[in-house]
């Protein structure tokens, strides 16, 4: 673990929360991630962007235990997590929401926040009760509290992704493009959501397309181009670097 | 005690209702009433309503597998078989005949229960048809004991030690018995924070996954669950029937009754099943008779109700009136803020 803080400049006195190290995702002979180091430190906001194919999603699941990784080792405040399920990791504090949404379409708002809380949570009855009021009402949700999830329009669909995963108490939140499909008015609503959760120190991994919306959060920008990292650092910086401008509008653009 | 501040139109979570609180006084009531059936009912209610029993219990099991766990299973004639065959096999062994019939459905449970690590790694159509092959070698194995000898079968005699009358009431109260519990160990599984889980799962297993759900386990739960009270009706089965050959019992038609009763009922809600039980005993009470217009009614009502009432009976009442008698879900409800102050 030690060669990490080596790596990372700017959090040396913050303990990284979730580390990962040469991190391969093979899936038969592609490989969609090939050899990534991956830290973020305690109450970090770190955002993920580059091009469809990067590789982005991909080890968005390695960290969330959704995909166990080829090679490669996960750790979460210093324990080797890297054979955990997914299950086992949200109730770790690892959360995370889709890209396109899963809600458990026959189950009411609450209750899809209710299992979130009881399970990932590991709360009593009456603890998660408070719990999901309380996530429900930090997105937003509590008027739609008793709808049946399939009925609910896509921006309520990526609320309800954040709150369930709020609901969990997680230390880290992964967010796979929350914003896409959104109107910039409607992600603005999301911005806020998150902005919150920073106050409340949960460390944030965001992938998204949409920079500006990205911007408003991130601390820390990594680009990945083709599995890899191709550059990483405050956002002003890692968005200058060349290889990021290769990645985006490819060669020959000066 | 909490100042009127901390109540104001903050929200609380309730589960029963008046109705449903009414509801279940009823259906204790009606049990209870049940109870002493035998001492009022006369020998041809008495028999027919231990087969309604039995049809409760097999529905309701169904529906807890395919409705709420999302496990449709057209194998579930498996465990009603092995719940005869193992009576039979205990009884054979010596032991107290109703003793048997209770302990087949248990052993059967813990039997299903290596089983699940395999039926569980299906999914889909592949755990549906699964099943069935399970259901099949089930039925191939039973077959190679001597004891049944092949299709001629074998009766339960041990059980003509009772006279007709007490044999009778014996068997209504054992299933009258073992419905009560099963149909009360699935209300309050699925009213659990487990409950809520095993449906997260049937809507969508991997985001239940990444809210921290143990999808094996949990699936396994309902799986065994489904197969111990499979056995316990097909236990009870052998207890009215006597006899026992083995293609009777793992016939694909007792699925199909699941089936029936529980999509006619409403799938995936509680009462659903208890609704298509019902119905199903009164259509089969008055037209059993008439041979095979009776199946081609019975393909015909499941035809229409698939096209066209999808919810079943009480899925479409519950949808419309927004009612639960047997409530496993949650519901929030905001306290008004008003001068009287709060209401609790």
């Amino acid at each position: 673990m030690w060669e990490v803080s080596a790596r990372s400049h700017e959090m040396s006195e913050r303990p990284n929360v979730l580390n990962a190290a040469a991190i391969v995702k093979r899936f038969g002979s592609f490989a969609a991630v090939t050899g990534v180091d991956f830290q973020v430190g305690a109450h970090e906001a770190v955002g993920i962007v580059g091009p469809n194919g990067a590789g982005k999603t991909t080890l968005l699941n390695v960290l969330a235990g959704t995909y166990l990784a080829s090679a490669g080792t996960v750790h979460f405040e210093g324990s080797d997590i890297s054979h955990l399920d997914a299950a086992s990791r949200c109730r770790l504090g690892i959360a995370r929401t889709h890209q396109v949404p899963r809600p458990f379409a026959n189950m009411t708002v609450f209750e899809n926040v209710f299992v979130a809380s009881s399970m990932g949570g590991g709360h009593s009855r009456e603890r998660a009760y408070e719990g999901c009021i309380a996530s429900l009402q930090l997105c937003g949700m509590l008027d739609v509290a008793n709808r049946q999830a399939e009925t609910l329009g896509l921006l309520d669909r990526k609320r309800l992704e954040l709150a369930r995963a709020l609901a969990t108490d997680p230390k880290v939140l992964l967010l796979d493009e929350i914003g896409g499909g959104l109107t910039d008015a409607e992600a603005a609503e999301l911005v806020a959501i998150i902005k919150q959760l920073r106050a409340r120190n949960i460390a944030i991994v965001w992938i998204e397309h949409i920079l500006h919306v990205l911007l408003q959060v991130a601390e820390r920008l990594v680009c990945m181009d083709a599995g890899r990292v191709i550059a990483e650092g405050v956002p002003e910086v890692a968005l200058a670097h060349p290889a990021v401008i290769e990645a985006y509008l490819g060669s020959g653009v000066t | 005690m909490k100042g009127a501040k901390d109540c104001e139109g903050a929200p609380a979570v309730r589960r029963w209702s008046p109705l449903s609180i009414a509801a279940i006084g009823s259906l204790v009531a009606l049990l209870a009433l049940l109870a002493f059936g035998p001492a009022y009912l006369g020998s041809y209610l008495t028999d027919r309503l231990t087969t309604l029993f039995i049809y409760v219990i097999m529905a309701s099991m169904w529906n807890a597998l395919a409705g709420y766990g999302g496990l449709v299973s057209v194998g579930q004639q498996a465990f009603f078989g092995l719940g005869a065959y193992l009576a039979i096999r205990l009884s054979y062994a010596g032991v107290n005949v109703y003793l048997a019939l209770v302990l087949a459905p248990l052993i059967v449970g813990l039997f299903s229960l290596p089983l699940s690590s395999f039926a569980l790694r299906l999914r889909g159509g592949e755990f549906a048809i699964g099943m069935w092959v399970l259901a099949e070698l089930a039925h191939l194995l039973v077959n190679l004991d001597g004891l049944v000898q092949g299709e001629t079968g074998i009766s339960l005699i041990a059980i003509s030690a009772f006279a007709p009358d007490a044999r009778r009431s014996y068997n209504y109260w054992l299933a009258l018995g073992m419905m009560t519990l099963l149909v009360v160990l699935g209300f309050f599984l699925l009213r659990s924070r487990t409950g809520a889980a095993i449906q997260a799962i049937r809507d969508n297993e991997d985001a239940a996954a990444s809210v921290g759900v143990r999808v094996f386990a949990t699936k396994r739960l309902i799986f065994v669950l489904a197969a111990a009270g499979c056995a316990a009706a097909g236990s009870l089965m052998l207890s009215t029937l006597v006899s026992f050959q083995p293609k009777t019992y793992f016939s694909v038609q007792w699925t199909a009754y699941m089936l029936f009763m529980t999509l006619v009922g409403g799938l995936g809600t509680f009462e659903g099943p208890i609704v298509g039980a019902v119905l199903f005993f009164l259509v089969e009470t008055m037209f059993a008779d008439t041979g095979v217009w009776y199946l081609i009614g019975l393909g015909a009502t499941a035809l229409i109700f698939s096209l066209f009432v999808p919810r079943g009976i009480w899925g479409t009442i519950s949808d419309r009136f927004g009612i639960q008698l047997m409530p496993v879900g949650y519901r929030l409800r905001f306290r008004v803020p008003s001068n009287a102050g709060a209401t609790p």
